[in-house]
């Protein structure tokens, strides 16, 4: 049950050649799928031959399996964790009941609502970096960003598996639609608004996949849960895959931070910009923006949708077999309801705090992240406390949205924050122009750019100076 | 809900007022664009997120449409937009559906049904055309407002719907109109509109147009031109009025009296029986300017439009804020030469712009009024001067009693406003559905144009009933103390079946169908009891429904 088999036009764990049907949606779905790769992945460099691993089983041992392959020929296909005898639903209204194997008609359109929202962000963010692999610090970082963006595209390829196996043609239609819609486009944007922002360098790369990819974490964390076996198991296959994506940001910008360091260190009287270093305030407001935008996929504080798909079992709450409660269903958040510019606290009935529930997990999750990074300007005696900013500030979405909070969730006025927002705390355009002017490549084996330091070590053991691509 | 909370309620608002609406107009196209200030509620229990909206809302987009009308005559098309980002409207606000008492709930919905007719006979008798330009989701009552134009045109950004979630999400119906106007205005097939209607979250892009639920889609970066295009296209279709300046409308204020409220030409007086409030409307002693350019200069003080402006208000106040008045006693009163010689300077004047507007206004309060749940007996006595258009207002209501006897003199009269000026919903005349079984009583009855004798008018058959002087004072208290005695609810209920005789249009289905359906839904455990669907929106229980089909 575990093997692939690669047999087949499309490798796969779910015994896809005895459903002639699904086989066929997915065969007539695939090239248009690689006409998407071809035009809005990473083109330019289709030809060139990358150490990526490939799942070969789901097995502990067998995701990762590490070899020479171009892009193109990656085999993207559909792999879920392995099936769970007697499996039940583990929240909501019909907590204990059997999990559904097929999606029940009253949640058919909220499921594939969800699951369309998740789905789009997937290819989005191999658009977002498309650009990326012409001014890559180095093959090694060259080899992460390509192993995200294939990655990526087969986390497309999974969600698209649930929508034409089990939505019928409104499935097949959304399946297609996930390839028509492009990052930025101010015709057909992505659904959500971060997965429209540009990603044009690397410190903003690695901030993505630190931030925005650990959303995607607690989303899939979140709909791994579902009640709906096979969007749980293909979620949770997902999640495998994921951890690699917060690996690279976490030590990308860890990288970058380390390197600034010891150039710090180097010239302690020097503008580390005269060095061709990033200012760690500089990171500090890259990480601004990043967070409070990542901050937003979460949705509304109060939300009724987020009540509803709990309820129905179809979005639980992430790690959910260790709480002690799994209903939900009496239980408060106690929250300040900011509204008309007054705070107001109230408890709110759990399940419609949801939304709020899973962001507490992510920003607990990014706390470790800012204090793995000050250890870095801690070991290096440089006296800098990088910190995440509250998540009222610079928000889009829900209750905070478009009022002036400060970096440490003050409310101030709309004077202070135009004058502190777009000079302070979010990057500059000076920001953006100075590390763009770094984005210059270094493509050859074990050579590191300037303003980044190269990794502890390599990748699947190999050593940091390996051929990661052989350009 | 206690009517005691809402001090500020008026029903007159002005576009520098407006807390939820912008209007713009450049030469003869208009922008009415909704961007709902969330705190702008008119109670503050709900927050109106996502351009959804309230009775307040409603009262800014009805004066906006009234002042296209009579401000802006040389306008042509009206677009109806929103500045919200990726959000049309999503309709009524659920909370405060959910708060709100029964009465509260039928009132807002009967208000804004008719804002929306108000906008179709824009369309049909204004010279205007409507396009709704949906820059982002148009759901629930969003949709139906933009079912209200004459065309639909979605932003095409590959997420962007249009959709009716009552039945999924609420377990209600769309109850402004939105079903009916899918099958009876789009003519869209009717299985097509039941599965449309069952899916929350509506339907979108080239689908959208191939159902007919929308007339044309258009990306982002097409969008301003599209709707320039559409917008100037549908100008051009209709006549241009040339260089007409519009009137000012003007607020019109009131003030209270010892059991009432008095306006310029109309008093409401709530005293002294229960539940009974006598309506009346004084003409002025003579007719006035007659010459269209003269009476255009005096705008929205020429004194019959200024009295059915009034008279709108009284209605409003007599709905909203009285609920439980239950008989209204109205009453004409003044020269009736004077009501027959302001038909005549209307029936003369059809080619001016803006007595031809009056006309309509005029014809819409009436409807108002027949559309009011309350009883309505016309009480003419003497002094009183029910003739044409106001012998419309005798018509309207449910029964007309005259004053018939030798030594008093009481006329009424018609004139041609009783032959076809201001149709009923049902697009008949008020006397053709009076005599639905005896056609031939609406000419004979139509022959004596003119003041007629309480006689005449008696045979006729034009008044219910015509007690004489010795009878008349007792016959009276007996009609309001037995009227007052009957249930309310079944007093609506018969009043509404009874007032709309006649052929069905989509007007009358929304009234009487669709909103008493909705109305009834309304009242039921599975959308109010304690797991009801409208009451469970979010909270955090699902509701539980009793599966029997009644």
């Amino acid at each position: 049950m575990a093997g692939i088999d690669y047999s087949q036009k499309i490798p796969n764990n779910v015994d896809l050649k005895s459903d002639r049907r699904l086989q066929r949606a997915l065969e007539s779905w695939q090239p248009d799928y690689i006409d998407w790769w071809k035009s809005m992945g990473p083109t330019d460099f289709n030809e060139k031959d990358i150490y990526l691993r490939t799942a070969v089983s789901v097995d502990r041992e067998g995701w990762a399996h590490f070899d020479y392959v171009a892009m193109p020929d990656y085999r993207w296909g559909i792999f879920l964790t392995p099936q769970e005898a007697d499996r039940k639903i583990g929240f909501g209204d019909h907590y204990g009941e059997d999990a559904w194997e097929q999606v029940p008609g009253e949640h058919r359109n909220a499921l594939r609502r969800l699951i369309v929202t998740q789905a789009d962000t997937e290819p989005a963010s191999v658009e977002q970096q498309r650009l990326l692999g012409h001014t890559a610090p180095s093959l090694y970082d060259l080899r992460n960003l390509f192993q995200v963006n294939v990655e990526e595209g087969r986390h497309l390829w999974a969600m698209v598996y649930v929508l034409q196996a089990h939505f019928g043609r409104d499935g097949r239609e959304e399946a297609d639609e996930l390839l028509e819609r492009r990052s930025g486009n101010a015709d057909h944007p992505r659904i959500l608004g971060t997965f429209n922002e540009p990603c044009e360098d690397w410190l903003s790369f690695f901030c993505f996949t630190m931030f925005t990819d650990r959303d995607g974490k607690f989303q899939l964390l979140a709909l791994a849960e579902s009640a709906f076996t096979p969007l749980a198991r293909t979620c949770r296959f997902m999640l495998t895959e994921e951890a690699h994506h917060l690996f690279v940001g976490q030590t990308g910008v860890g990288r970058v931070i380390q390197r600034t360091c010891q150039v710090m260190n180097e010239f302690p009287d020097a503008d580390v910009t005269e060095h061709g270093a990033i200012p760690l305030d500089l990171i500090q407001r890259y990480i601004n923006f990043w967070v409070s935008s990542s901050n937003d996929l979460y949705g509304g504080e109060v939300s009724t949708n987020a009540s509803n798909f709990f309820r129905s079992g179809l979005k639980g709450r992430a790690y959910e077999e260790k709480r002690e409660e799994h209903t939900a269903i009496e239980g408060h958040y106690n929250m300040d309801i900011f509204e008309s510019g007054v705070f107001t606290n109230t408890d709110v009935p759990l399940r419609n705090a949801m939304n709020e529930v899973l962001r507490d997990d992510y920003i607990a999750d990014n706390e470790k992240g800012i204090v793995y990074w000050n250890k870095i300007t801690a070991k290096h005696n440089i006296d800098f406390q990088f910190a995440l900013p509250h998540r009222r500030f610079n928000r889009r979405v829900g209750m905070y949205a478009g009022s002036p909070f400060s970096l440490t969730g003050d409310l101030i006025s709309q004077v202070d924050w135009n004058a502190k927002a777009e000079n302070e705390w979010l990057p500059t355009i000076a920001d953006r122009e100075y590390v763009q002017t770094l984005m210059k490549p270094s493509l050859e084996a074990g050579k590191y750019a300037g303003w980044i330091a190269p990794p502890a070590k390599g990748l699947n053991g190999k050593e940091i100076d390996f051929e990661y691509v052989k350009l | 809900m206690s009517t005691a909370t809402l001090p500020a309620l008026t029903f007159q608002t002005s576009p520098s007022a407006y807390r939820h609406w912008s209007l713009t107009v450049d030469g003869d196209i208009a922008r009415l664009s909704m961007n709902v200030d969330g705190a702008g509620g008119l109670f503050e229990h709900y927050e109106l997120k996502l351009n959804s909206y309230d009775l307040g809302v409603d009262i800014e987009l009805n004066d906006a449409i009234e002042r296209i009308t009579f401000e802006h005559p040389a306008v042509r098309c009206v677009v109806l937009t929103s500045d919200a980002e990726k959000v049309f409207c999503a309709g009524a606000n659920i909370n405060m559906l959910n708060t709100s008492s029964h009465a509260w709930k039928v009132n807002f919905c009967k208000y804004t049904n008719e804002t929306r007719l108000y906008i179709e006979d824009a369309s049909l008798n204004s010279n205007k055309r409507f396009l709704a330009a949906l820059n982002g989701t148009a759901s629930g009552g969003g949709y139906e407002l933009a079912l209200a134009c004459d065309e639909i045109l979605l932003v095409d950004d590959r997420n962007s719907a249009v959709s009716f979630p009552e039945l999924p999400l609420l377990g209600v119906l769309p109850g402004t109109g939105g079903l009916t106007r899918i099958v009876d205005k789009r003519l869209i097939r009717r299985d097509l509109c039941d599965a449309f209607s069952a899916v929350a979250e509506g339907i979108k892009g080239k689908r959208a147009v191939d159902w007919n639920l929308v007339d044309a889609v258009s990306p982002l970066s097409k969008w301003d031109e599209t709707v320039a295009t559409m917008s100037r296209r549908m100008a051009d279709e209709l006549p241009d009025r040339g260089d007409v300046k519009g009137i000012q409308m003007k607020t019109i204020s009131r003030t209270e009296t010892e059991s009432g409220f008095a306006w310029k030409y109309v008093t409401l007086d709530l005293g002294p029986e229960e539940r009974v409030a006598h309506l009346t409307l004084s003409l002025p002693s003579e007719v006035g300017v007659t010459d269209p350019a003269a009476i255009e200069a005096l705008g929205c003080e020429w004194w019959i439009f200024r009295m059915f402006r009034e008279l709108n208000l009284a209605l409003l106040e007599l709905r909203v804020l009285q609920p439980e008045t239950g008989l209204v006693m109205t009453r004409v009163v003044g020269d009736i030469n004077v009501a027959l010689g302001i038909d005549e300077v209307l029936e003369n004047s059809t080619n001016n712009w803006f007595l031809h507007e009056v006309s309509h206004f005029l014809k819409r309060m009436l409807k108002r009024y027949e559309n009011t749940a309350k009883s309505f007996y016309a009480v003419i006595d003497e002094g009183t001067a029910f003739a044409g258009t106001f012998f419309e207002l005798a018509l309207a209501g449910d029964r007309q009693y005259l004053l018939c006897d030798p030594d008093v003199p009481v006329q009424i009269g018609l004139s041609n406003a009783n032959s076809g000026r201001s149709p009923m919903a049902n697009g008949l005349t008020r006397l053709e559905t009076r005599f639905l079984g005896n056609p031939e009583k609406v000419g004979e009855a139509l022959a004596h144009r003119g003041a007629i004798d309480s006689e005449l008018a008696n045979e006729l058959c034009l008044v219910t009933f015509a007690p004489d002087d010795i009878d008349w004072e007792d016959e009276l208290r007996i009609a309001i103390e037995e009227r007052a005695s009957f249930s309310p609810d079944g007093l609506t209920g018969m009043e509404s079946n009874l007032r709309f005789a006649g052929p069905e249009t989509m007007e009358t289905k929304i009234f009487g169908r669709l909103s008493a359906w909705q109305n009834w839904i309304f009242q039921r455990p599975n959308a109010v009891g304690v797991r009801g669907a409208l009451k469970c929106y979010g909270t955090p229980q699902a509701p539980e429904f009793d599966y029997t089909r009644t």
